[in-house]
């Protein structure tokens, strides 16, 4: 280990840091004797960059040369930038060097595809291969499965890695084919069952020998691109469904679309990623994750897109003032959870609490409730207030999205003024 | 008004609970063994630790409540907040005063008081997992000094047990001055001599290893590159990664 390794390690660090996944979530594992590591079910991060994203893995290529040359990719053959490759040894000691000091949590091996998919792969699967049977590294190994790969080495991954991912980038596949026409959705979808059916087969043999192997046991997860081409918010979310309909689909992750190659006329020229429709975005996949949505209830036909001022969940319910108020007291969880201001953490309280008694608004506030939402959708046994139905949908969307003016700008209210026209 | 003073350590508040209980009293105010009487005190009591009834209290505390509200205990205690003793005082009096369990009762005050600073408590030590950071000495120890707001170190241990179970640690609360060495075997509570010899937090470079100003860099390189620019959020940055730890954390020294 030298100095010359530090060159590299920028150059791969920076062609791997847009991928956005870096969740070390859904495998718990305790240590080996003689072993280096283990992992937690809910994952740690280690550090936030100063764009505010995690570091829980270190995220890193192994080699950022590529054949292909999709144009939303910053490391496609036409580009002219430092290319490196990391040999295993360096990689190995590189990830246990920084895992003993409490860096990282593991690991997230990535490359960009030399060859041919299935050489680029079997260099990866040696790779992790080694750091878990000659360096007895129990933490957390995230990996890309190479599009294209075949089924054999993707099957040897999963009995290394914690979790599999091959990535969608584009939902559809007429726009996959405009930005990176040498790919298509196949062998992004094949691995996908690969790695699916690989779990299943798994859980099966565990359940009749203790002792079988485990398979990617923190399942797989994806990304697609968001803002690079033309598909609706409707498109995106009805994907993620169909996706999470997998029993080993954990996560869907939305990459706000960042220019990395402005000259490609094929992608649209953007002042800003369009980070607030990314952050929609995943409200609306909460929703469909933690808060009992179905997709069709989020985007329709009538609403393809996400309303970018005001939440996913804000919006259903103005859209559906039939609904409300909700009894705070009396309500299911699952009507609870559909309140605005309500999240999973203040449901369940609550939900655990009216046992006791009634529950006030006062009480309400001080479970962490945002009253300043919930107040329209909600009765909790007391006086009679204004909600949803008397102050008309429109009037709450208008007070819920009015921009605080500061203090100094206010107008005294007390004030006559006279208008002069 | 009544006061009861005892030695502000966790036996002593139970034992606490124990006399109040014997002598049908109640304090309205916990006070230490030194501690200014309060001007309208009509008595005081002085209460002596006693292991035997502190875990009597225990015990009893144990078969009302879940071992996750057990726990929840010990993280408010451990809190080192103002007040936090007065506050699980009245909190044990609840439990033992109700016919069932009141520990999901969040539309309580106190037993939402209780729950919201354990949470506190929980998530710094969640904090400290992610935070802090090794730094290898020349005598193949892993030095990591941190200091957190609560005293949340106890609550780690097992964690870092179990991670570098193959490689010895010491993780110091710098605060506190007292920290917890991992010899390989056991783990065992020491004290430092000196501060000198990790000035801003950083270990003194004599004592680092030979490759760790190595590793130092390579993992700040790493970090930056890791920066989309486009994105730069300084305010989330600092929600997520409090000012406070910086100066024990690598990337950010």
């Amino acid at each position: 280990m030298n100095e010359a390794i530090l060159e590299k390690l920028k150059v791969l660090a920076e062609s791997a840091k847009y991928d956005v996944s870096c969740a070390s979530s859904g495998t718990t594992r305790k240590n080996i004797p003689g072993g280096i590591g283990n992992a937690e079910g809910w994952g740690i991060c280690h550090s936030f960059t100063e764009d505010g994203r995690c570091v829980s893995l270190l995220k890193i290529m192994l080699t950022n040369y590529c054949i292909y040359d999709c144009a939303y990719c910053i490391n496609r053959r036409s580009n002219d930038l430092p290319r490196a490759t990391f040999s295993v040894s360096e990689l190995v000691e590189l990830t246990i060097e920084f895992y003993r000091r409490n860096y990282i949590e593991g690991l997230f091996l990535s490359s960009g595809v030399v060859r041919n998919p299935d050489y680029t792969m079997e260099r990866l699967v040696r790779a992790i291969k080694d750091l878990r049977t000659v360096h007895r590294f129990n933490g957390y190994i995230h990996m890309k499965s190479i599009p294209g790969a075949s089924e054999q080495l993707v099957h040897e991954a999963g009995l290394y890695a914690d979790r599999l991912s091959v990535n969608i980038e584009i939902p559809t596949e007429q726009n996959l084919k405009l930005l990176a026409p040498e790919k298509d959705h196949i062998s992004v979808y094949k691995p996908m069952s690969f790695i699916q059916q690989g779990m299943l087969e798994s859980k099966e043999e565990r359940r009749k020998f203790r002792s079988a192997p485990r398979f990617a046991p923190a399942g797989q997860s994806t990304q697609m691109i968001v803002g690079a081409t033309d598909e609706s918010d409707k498109q995106i979310l009805y994907t993620s469904a169909a996706l999470y309909q997998r029993p080993s689909m954990k996560r869907v992750y939305y990459s706000g679309f960042i220019p990395v190659n402005s000259y490609d006329n094929r992608l649209p020229a953007l002042k800003q990623p369009p980070l607030v429709r990314e952050n929609r975005l995943y409200q609306a996949d909460w929703l469909m994750r933690f808060y009992e949505f179905k997709v069709d209830e989020i985007v329709d036909d009538r609403y393809p897109d996400l309303d970018l001022e005001i939440d996913p969940k804000l919006s259903w319910a103005l859209r559906h003032p039939e609904v409300f108020p909700v009894d705070i007291n009396k309500a299911d969880y699952s009507l609870i959870l559909r309140i605005p201001g309500i999240g999973v953490k203040s449901a369940k309280l609550i939900v655990m609490s009216r046992r006791y008694g009634k529950i006030t608004g006062a009480a309400l506030k001080k479970m962490g409730v945002v009253m300043k939402k919930a107040q329209y959708f909600i009765t909790c046994n007391e006086l009679p207030v204004h909600t949803v139905h008397e102050a008309s949908p429109e009037y709450v969307r208008k007070v819920l999205t009015e921009k605080k003016l500061p203090k100094s700008k206010l107008i005294d209210q007390q004030q006559l003024s006279l208008i002069f026209e | 008004m009544i006061v009861f003073r005892y030695d502000k350590t966790y036996e002593g508040l139970l034992t606490a609970v124990f006399d109040a209980y014997f002598r049908k009293t109640f304090p309205e105010k916990l006070l230490g063994t030194d501690d200014i009487e309060p001007m309208f005190a009509d008595e005081s009591f002085a209460v002596i630790t006693q292991p035997d009834k502190a875990a009597r209290v225990w015990r009893s505390l144990e078969k009302k409540l879940s071992p996750g509200a057990c726990n929840m205990l010990t993280y408010v205690w451990l809190s080192e907040e103002e007040g936090c003793d007065e506050l699980l005082f009245q909190y044990i009096r609840k439990t033992v005063d109700s016919k069932r369990s009141i520990e999901t009762n969040f539309a309580d005050e106190v037993v939402l008081k209780i729950h919201k600073l354990a949470m506190k408590v929980s998530k710094e030590r969640l904090r400290m997992i992610q935070f802090v950071r090794f730094q290898k000495a020349a005598d193949d120890i892993f030095f990591a000094p941190i200091a957190p707001d609560h005293n949340c170190l106890p609550l780690v241990i097992d964690h870092f047990k179990d991670r570098f179970a193959d490689q010895k640690w010491i993780l110091y609360d710098t605060k506190r001055d007292y920290g917890f060495y991992y010899d390989l075997k056991t783990v065992t509570e020491m004290t430092l001599e000196t501060s000198a010899l990790f000035p801003e937090g950083k270990l003194d470079e004599v004592l680092m290893a030979e490759d760790e100003k190595l590793f130092q860099q390579l993992w700040k390189t790493y970090f930056k590159s890791m920066t989309i620019k486009e994105r730069i959020n300084p305010k989330l940055h600092r929600q997520l990664l409090p000012k406070r730890y910086w100066k024990y954390m690598t990337e950010k020294q």
